[in-house]
């Protein structure tokens, strides 16, 4: 079934009369394997296992799976916090292992699931010290230089995006989880990057907010052209905003395509291990997942 | 091309408006300025001088209390005596210019470089643990410091004056050895619980600590009874040689670790968010190790063990003037040697003539500010 899939993935790509070329590929993630504990002799405990795909350049791709199927390790991978076993991960082209830090916060912004902070910086400094990479105070590089006026813009700029921009003054630890996740990605916002990855990023917002994010991850595809990677437990969020999405199911891709192709009740029933029901969204006509309720499983 | 974008645009979609760059980056700095929501040059230089001021008048006024109180004037023409020529005549002849040079000056001075030093190390170890509670004392890294240079003492090395250097030294490796087990004990899949901390500075304490009372149980009774003194924290510095060498390693060490106040900001998010962030985190975890730990060594080899200044100080400096570490570090240097140079000063006057350690006074005042922390607003810390 995974060797169908992948099949699936590469014919539409060639159906489309591209050439496999470096610029049209943010990322080529070329047979993966990664665990945490890379000592381990046995096999059995592979977080990702064979797992390769492109995403290309301007598309918003979300990751989807059930807990475990190591949705957060692949993009922890992406954004080079962990360093895979096997396999190889090109950026733009460029094999990722071999960027510094500092070129890697300029093409990739990340934004994790964990965004607890305990130092009372406020919203102003925090969306900031996005800019560290992006600045150019060599001699006290990291010390002592102060921000200028493009730094400033930029980061009034990406709090403006997720409209943050009344909170500048307010500490970070004093926020509500909505308001804090905003602020990470007013971060990760502010360091231009050319890649966003994003890690469940409408976790602890409630339904206006989760709304604003999404239309605020479509913008930033249409209008700065930035490739979004997403990892997401909401299937129906991924499918109204996503433009492909990637199934992981135990560490193997499961599925990559279209809202259509992979939001459909045969593959999720597979993956999920339970009933699940899909009809249309009233208003955007794409795939829509209801999880069974109590009569209706009572009536058939 | 036909993808599916358009179909996927939401449906109540207005385009949010981005007003141009340069003219957002002028007012949002001026709004920004104005309510204090980021740390300005301005701000820097008004905050730094205010308390520079602040802490010259309280080591003034610290420098007339003690044994004797000695007049302000009196105390400020034996101090413009000393740097005229025949200083040390005229110091000779007057009581209370001989207590002034020889004992109080150089007691405050070093209160001053120790407290700011113990401040400076607490602000490193928080970002560096993440925690806005760590201090060198709690967790061990001082006892590692103060083994350090038992040893040397035990050994007779640095006893002599051309040593000198020697017993910072042992300080130093004593303090890093004892960080960096700290470090491994409490840390466990990539972060470092307070509670962990803790728990490994608790068992660290009680071994170094034991370790320590062995080497003065088995010292000669006239020599152990000097390292006791100096184990319970005390200011007293034989020499301005000393000082000025003690100095040296705070200056450095200090403005060593200013040079990373940036970078030390982006580590309060965690290692993965500051690696993402530019930060080379690897690299900089080890030289924060190390300048903490030649710090704390300097400081313990010449005040011994003086806790919670390292842990008190940062927090009410963060608390007045905000969190950034290009402010907060000479800010609390600053408040670590006023705060130092106070507590110093009720030691010395409290019973006197008789003197009581200082270490027992920042311990009971840092003390329950910890506890109050560690139980009424865990949420923030845990």
């Amino acid at each position: 079934m995974i060797g169908s899939d992948r099949r699936q993935i590469s014919s539409e790509s060639s159906a489309d009369g591209v050439a496999h070329g470096a610029s049209r590929f943010a990322y080529e993630i070329e047979s993966v394997r990664f665990r945490y504990h890379a000592g381990s002799s046995d096999g059995a405990d592979w977080v990702l296992d064979d797992v390769g795909f492109q995403v290309k350049v301007g598309e918003v791709l979300g990751i989807v799976g059930p807990n475990g199927s190591g949705k957060t390790s692949l993009i922890k991978i992406l954004a080079s916090i962990l360093s895979l076993q096997q396999g190889t991960v090109r950026l733009f082209g460029d094999d990722l292992t071999a960027l510094m830090p500092q070129d890697m916060a300029r093409l990739i912004a990340h934004v994790p699931q964990d965004t607890h902070q305990s130092f009372p910086f406020t919203v102003a400094e925090t969306v900031l010290m996005g800019r560290f990479a992006q600045r150019r105070d060599t001699l006290w590089s990291g010390g002592f230089g102060w921000e200028d006026e493009a730094d400033i813009a930029a980061a009034a700029q990406a709090m403006a995006t997720v409209n943050i921009a009344h909170l500048a003054k307010r500490l970070v630890p004093d926020l509500s989880g909505g308001e804090r996740q905003r602020t990470v990605i007013a971060r990760a916002l502010a360091q231009s990057p050319m890649v966003l990855l994003l890690d469940e990023p409408t976790a602890f917002l409630d339904l206006q907010h989760q709304i604003d994010i999404c239309r605020v991850i479509r913008q930033l595809k249409e209008e700065r052209g930035l490739t979004i990677v997403l990892v997401s437990h909401d299937l129906n969020l991924v499918s109204q905003y996503c433009d492909r999405i990637l199934l992981l199911d135990r560490g193997r891709v499961a599925r990559l395509g279209s809202p259509d192709e992979v939001i459909e009740p045969g593959t999720l029933e597979a993956v999920y291990r339970c009933r699940v029901l899909v009809d249309r969204h009233p208003d955007t006509g794409l795939p829509r997942v209801t999880v069974p309720g109590r009569a209706l499983s009572g009536r058939t | 091309m036909a993808t599916p974008t358009s179909q996927l645009a939401p449906v109540d979609s207005s385009p949010i408006v981005s007003p141009p760059l340069t003219k957002v980056g002028r007012e949002q700095l001026q709004q920004w300025k104005n309510s204090g929501a980021i740390l300005t040059f301005q701000r820097w230089i008004a905050i730094i001088g205010s308390l520079l001021v602040v802490s010259l008048a309280v080591c003034l006024l610290c420098l007339q209390f003690g044994a004797t109180k000695i007049d302000l004037g009196i105390a400020l023409s034996a101090l413009s005596g000393w740097s005229g020529s025949g200083a040390l005549d005229r110091a000779g002849t007057d009581t209370s210019a001989v207590i002034m040079l020889h004992i109080r000056l150089p007691r405050v001075l070093t209160g001053f470089l120790v407290g700011g030093s113990l401040a400076v190390v607490g602000v490193a170890l928080q970002a560096l643990l993440r925690n806005p509670l760590a201090d060198p004392y709690v967790l061990g890294v001082s006892s590692g410091a103060a083994l350090g240079v038992s040893l040397a003492m035990l050994f007779g090395i640095g006893t002599t004056l051309a040593f000198l250097p020697a017993l910072p030294l042992f300080g130093f490796v004593g303090g890093l050895l004892s960080l960096g087990a700290m470090y491994r004990l409490a840390r466990s899949r990539g972060r470092l619980p307070i509670q962990s901390m803790l728990l490994a500075g608790v068992i660290l304490n009680a071994m170094l600590t034991a370790l320590i009372m062995f080497i003065t149980s088995i010292m000669d009774p006239n020599r152990s009874a000097g390292l006791i003194a100096w184990l319970m924290g005390s200011l007293m510095v034989s020499s301005y040689g000393i000082l000025s060498m003690f100095a040296l390693y705070v200056v450095g060490g200090a403005s060593l670790l200013l040079q990373k106040a940036q970078i030390m900001n982006i580590l309060t998010f965690g290692e993965e968010t500051a690696r993402s962030l530019g930060v080379e985190t690897e690299r900089v975890k080890k030289q924060l190790f190390f300048l903490a730990a030649l710090l704390t060594g300097a400081v313990v080899s010449v005040s011994g063990m003086i806790g919670f200044v390292g842990m008190v100080v940062p927090h009410a400096v963060r608390m007045l003037v905000g969190s950034d570490h290009r402010v907060l570090l000479p800010a609390s240097m600053l408040a670590g040697g006023m705060f130092l140079v106070a507590a110093d000063t009720i030691a010395r006057t409290i019973l006197a003539p008789s003197e009581i350690p200082v270490g027992i006074v920042t311990a009971l005042t840092g003390g329950p500010m910890f506890l109050y922390l560690l139980l009424w607003r865990k949420d923030q810390f845990v």
